[in-house]
């Protein structure tokens, strides 16, 4: 009777992650079907752990479990909540992470529980053995890339690569496989310590895989580790005959796989490209152009020539975000609106560290969806626009991605700013972004830099504005 | 070759459930707007997380003399529920700015 339940509870997980899943790429439905995933996710945690029979034998530990959960569940929320929305990208990757590590220890166990079979002299069922390993490698190299990104969009780590590392990733993963399949086919002979020869070198491989990627390419490098992670997950599923975990795995293994595709059409970047890393090792040293003066513009000049201007373009950017001066900047647009101005804002999908990060951004100052315009429909605006307002934004308005086919963006579809009348640019300094390269936008003669922090400068501007 | 045909015959609904799952997964993704990429990837993150289960039972069949299944299957334990929890709460936090608006 106990294993039918379990049966039902294993069948509502997996039909509230499809549901879930699909659920969530619609605006409307996206909470509850997070909600509905996260309902099925229990069920089957909790069914496992009071209805789960192998061999006739329920589940065991009670203790070790619950208070694992409570650990895990406690620390989650924590951190889950505590963390600024900027930070959002970081901790998908750090989850991501522990979910692979949770795959691998899985695989470590079972492997150690196996081989002690073996050496007891029972034969070692291949398919079982091909199983755990996967688990192992797919899940180590999710956990270990995924620590990187948490690293590299955390600012920790810098982008690091060397001459003919490409070779060496390929080298080492051949060396997993081989090493795989050798203690795989001669597991009742060879020692299983290669085993954590195996687990060292998934390590290093999942390192160096994320290294050379620029930080800017981090969030669909995660869509791919978040796909690897299910694919691990999925094996685990094999591993235990589990179809909860086979569903789970399967379609996050698959949805994120596309999701990742997705992204890269968004930055108009073939995958190869982006694995490839930090723009094939040359960095920002290629375009060593002579880049000519900037002029600047002062917060009064700013102030009115926005206030007289029948349309004002504002393009967020990550500097709005880490300013956090969502707020002030939602003030300015509805000064500006309130004097007759038309204001909205081009969202590029890559602007700031994670697609719709702008969205999120404006959405908690309470900036009306409507002035939200993507990319296409602003291009479609801006020869028409009086004044563009860059906030902390650089890459997304960088010409060199349709001029310069020597340019490591060349190709990612930008904002054209510069076919409107007057261009501001907001930056705390000449510094570049962080694609790490120059941008000739600054120099061209219908920009004027605006230096300062953006809510500082916001603040300004919303005061000066209000004298006029 | 017969050991293979034999396991596939004895695993083909497996087999299904996975070739199912993929098309379900390519389908389900369908049209996402880019508003939503992250928020996908948050919560695609959490159901991952389902492979908790195999730490769970990990856990629970340990023996009581076996040190390595306890500790490895503890730590697994907390890792599995971070994934899960933190994703679940990180995804729904992402996703309450679409409260108000649309």
């Amino acid at each position: 009777m106990e294993l039918n339940i379990l049966i039902i509870c294993y069948l509502i997980g997996s039909v509230t992650f499809i549901i879930g899943l699909k659920m969530l790429s619609h605006p409307e439905s996206a909470r509850k079907g997070n909600l509905i995933a996260a309902a099925g996710m229990a069920v089957s945690i909790f069914g496992t752990i009071f209805l789960y029979e192998e061999g006739g034998h329920k589940l065991g530990n009670y203790a070790w479990i619950f208070s694992a959960l409570i650990i895990g569940t406690i620390l989650g929320t924590m951190a889950a909540k505590k963390v600024k929305m900027t930070a959002m990208p970081e901790m998908v990757s750090l989850f991501n992470g522990m979910g692979g590590a949770c795959a691998a220890l899985i695989s470590i166990v079972e492997f150690d529980h196996l081989s002690h079979q073996v050496q007891a002299g029972a034969t070692a069922d291949r398919g079982i053995l091909l199983i755990i390993f996967a688990g192992l490698i797919i899940g180590t190299i999710s956990f270990a890339g995924s620590m990187v990104a948490w690293g590299k969009l955390n600012g920790k780590i810098k982008d690091f690569s060397f001459n003919g590392q490409h070779i060496v990733n390929l080298v080492i993963f051949g060396v997993i496989i081989a090493l795989s399949a050798y203690l795989i086919i001669s597991l009742d002979t060879v020692a299983s310590t290669l085993f954590y020869v195996i687990f060292t070198l998934s390590i290093v491989y999942g390192l160096f895989f994320v290294f050379p990627i620029g930080g800017a390419d981090m969030p669909v490098v995660i869509s791919l580790l978040n796909s690897f992670t299910g694919v691990a997950a999925a094996f685990g599923g094999f591993l235990y005959d589990n179809p909860v975990m086979l569903t789970g795995g399967i379609l996050v293994g698959s949805a994120g796989t596309i999701l990742t595709i997705l992204m890269c059409k968004a930055m108009n970047r073939p995958l190869s490209n982006v694995l490839i890393g930090s723009f094939g090792g040359s960095s920002a040293a290629s375009s060593g152009k002579e880049q000519g003066a900037y002029k600047e513009i002062s917060i009064s000049d700013s102030a009115v020539v926005m206030s007289y201007a029948k349309r004002v373009m504002i393009v967020p950017g990550y500097g709005l975000a880490v300013a956090q001066a969502q707020h002030v900047c939602h003030e300015l647009e509805k000064l500006l609106s309130d004097k007759g101005v038309e204001v909205n804002y081009a969202i590029h999908p890559v602007a700031g560290r994670m697609p719709g990060h702008m969205n999120v951004l404006l959405a908690e100052a309470d900036v009306d969806y409507a002035r939200l315009l993507e990319m296409e429909q602003a291009n479609e605006e801006f020869p028409m626009t009086d004044v563009v307002l860059i906030l902390g934004a650089n890459d997304v308005v960088n010409p060199a991605a349709k001029t310069d086919p020597a340019s490591p963006i060349y190709g990612m579809p930008v904002l054209d700013v510069e076919l409107a009348k007057l261009v501001i640019i907001n930056k705390r300094s000449m510094n570049p972004g962080y694609a790490g390269i120059e941008n000739e936008l600054f120099f061209q003669p219908k920009s004027s830099m605006l230096f300062g922090d953006a809510k500082s400068v916001l603040q300004q501007l919303v005061t000066e504005i209000k004298t006029l | 070759m017969e050991d293979i045909f034999n396991w596939l015959s004895q695993h083909q609904q497996m087999i299904y459930i996975v070739i199912l799952s993929v098309f379900l997964g390519i389908e389900v993704i369908g049209r996402v707007p880019s508003v939503l990429h992250t928020p996908l990837m948050s919560g695609a993150n959490a159901i991952h997380g389902v492979v908790i289960i195999g730490a769970i039972i990990v856990m629970g069949k340990a023996e009581s003399d076996n040190l390595l299944a306890l500790v490895l299957g503890f730590l697994a334990v907390i890792l599995g529920t971070l994934n899960v929890v933190g994703g679940f709460v990180v995804t729904d936090r992402m996703l309450e700015m679409f409260k108000k608006k649309k």
